[in-house]
């Protein structure tokens, strides 16, 4: 039987199992650390949905400015057909309202003022009310996406 | 009448009942206060010997005293209207109201922690004022300091969760400006105030999230904290009575 030959290493036996143990710590802690992040960040949202249907287009007069405080956006029809902006101030997230006597969209919390286009008037808002995707469905209703903006300006004629 | 008590209280404090709970013993030597202060688990947070000095009003006007106060009235009141809160978006408002207009005494309690609420974060800032202008954040009591600064953000949040609770447009709206702020953080701003919400608006899992921070977790962390805070006024040598008189 040739002679037992020491291996080459250089740490005692506590020390390695001390290794070991805190290597394993390490490794369920980072492990702990992912899932429980990953628990915080709910997978379902039992929210709304972004779309909304809005009727049909007749119900909105040439010229008017419909508020839906519910899903939080402007339906208007304009002169060049029909649109949708959203009505949370581009500031801290509060409603803004029509008021049709100045025609103009103010924010009550901080008194951004917006045209009835989304243009910004007055701060302290920092971009202008974004404008959101209009179609109409099969049936002929007008379809508003929440979720979707679109540039300024494309207007939906029916 | 007087005496009559005393002597019982006294006969009360030789009893084993007594002496098996409180073992310091009964003396009045200095060694029985020390001991007295040392063997109790609240106290033992504090010194057993303070200077004169650091009793005066005008040392602290005592401000932290105050501020632990409003806390414990805080806690005490908490806990009663937790018996008739639920945390739900159908039932939180009308459990408010409720609580002002059906409970017995519900509406004391409900004012009292909201009047507590609004003392506690005055005191709070009074309390921070006071040490920094009186210097007695310098060495060896910077590290308190920063127990302080916690205890103040800590204290700043839990009047934050606690305006959601009602559930009112006020609240509502207070918390959908606030989470915006959050999410003016550079990069992680957005995913912070997902967390904070638990989605993206101010919704069910927002007010349950913040039912738990201001009833569990945050008041967890203030217990905590104020232990250390307290602790730490033993280790870094008893309360700051001003310039030379630290060490007389």
């Amino acid at each position: 039987m040739p002679e037992e030959k020491k291996p080459d290493i250089n740490c005692t036996r506590r020390e390695t199992f001390v290794k070991l143990g805190l290597g394993s710590l390490a490794v369920a802690g980072v492990g702990a650390l992912v899932s429980g992040s990953e628990f915080l960040s709910p997978n379902v949202l039992y929210e709304p949905s972004p779309i909304t249907n809005a009727g049909k287009p007749e119900r909105y007069p040439q010229g008017s400015v419909t508020a839906d405080t519910k899903t939080g956006i402007y339906i208007v029809h304009g002169p060049e057909g029909f649109y949708a902006l959203s009505a949370v101030c581009t500031h801290l997230g509060c409603l803004t309202t029509w008021a049709p006597e100045q025609n103009r969209i103010a924010c009550p919390c901080h008194g951004s003022k917006f045209s009835v286009e989304g243009g910004k008037i007055e701060g302290p808002a920092p971009r202008p009310l974004p404008w959101l995707r209009v179609w109409l469905s099969d049936e002929g209703d007008l379809m508003v996406d929440r979720s979707t903006t679109i540039p300024a300006r494309q207007f939906l004629r029916t | 009448m007087a005496k009559a008590i005393e002597a019982y209280v006294n006969e009360l404090r030789e009893t084993r009942l007594w002496r098996s709970v409180f073992r310091s013993g009964t003396g009045a030597t200095n060694l029985h206060r020390a001991l007295a202060v040392q063997q109790n688990i609240f106290l033992h947070l504090f010194s057993v010997k303070m200077r004169r000095a650091a009793l005066q009003f005008s040392v602290t006007w005592y401000l932290g005293t105050l501020s632990l106060a409003t806390f414990l009235i805080l806690v005490s009141t908490g806990i009663p209207l937790m018996l008739y809160y639920h945390p739900s978006v159908p039932q939180a408002y009308a459990d408010m109201k409720d609580l002002q207009f059906v409970v017995s005494a519900g509406v004391f309690l409900r004012n009292l922690h909201r009047w507590s609420a609004h003392a506690m974060v005055l005191l709070v800032f009074a309390h921070m004022f006071k040490v920094f202008y009186r210097g007695a954040y310098r060495a060896p009591r910077e590290f308190n300091w920063v127990i302080g600064v916690v205890l103040l953000i800590v204290t700043l949040f839990l009047s934050y969760t606690g305006y959601l609770l009602p559930w009112d447009q006020l609240a509502y709206w207070a918390i959908t400006v606030g989470s915006n702020i959050m999410s003016a953080v550079p990069l992680l701003g957005q995913k912070m105030r997902f967390l904070m919400l638990g989605g993206n608006s101010v919704n069910a899992n927002a007010l349950l999230r913040f039912y738990v921070l201001h009833c569990v977790i945050l008041p967890l962390a203030a217990i905590l904290f104020i232990g250390v805070h307290f602790w730490r006024i033993r280790k870094d040598g008893g309360l700051y009575t001003g310039e030379g008189k630290t060490h007389e």
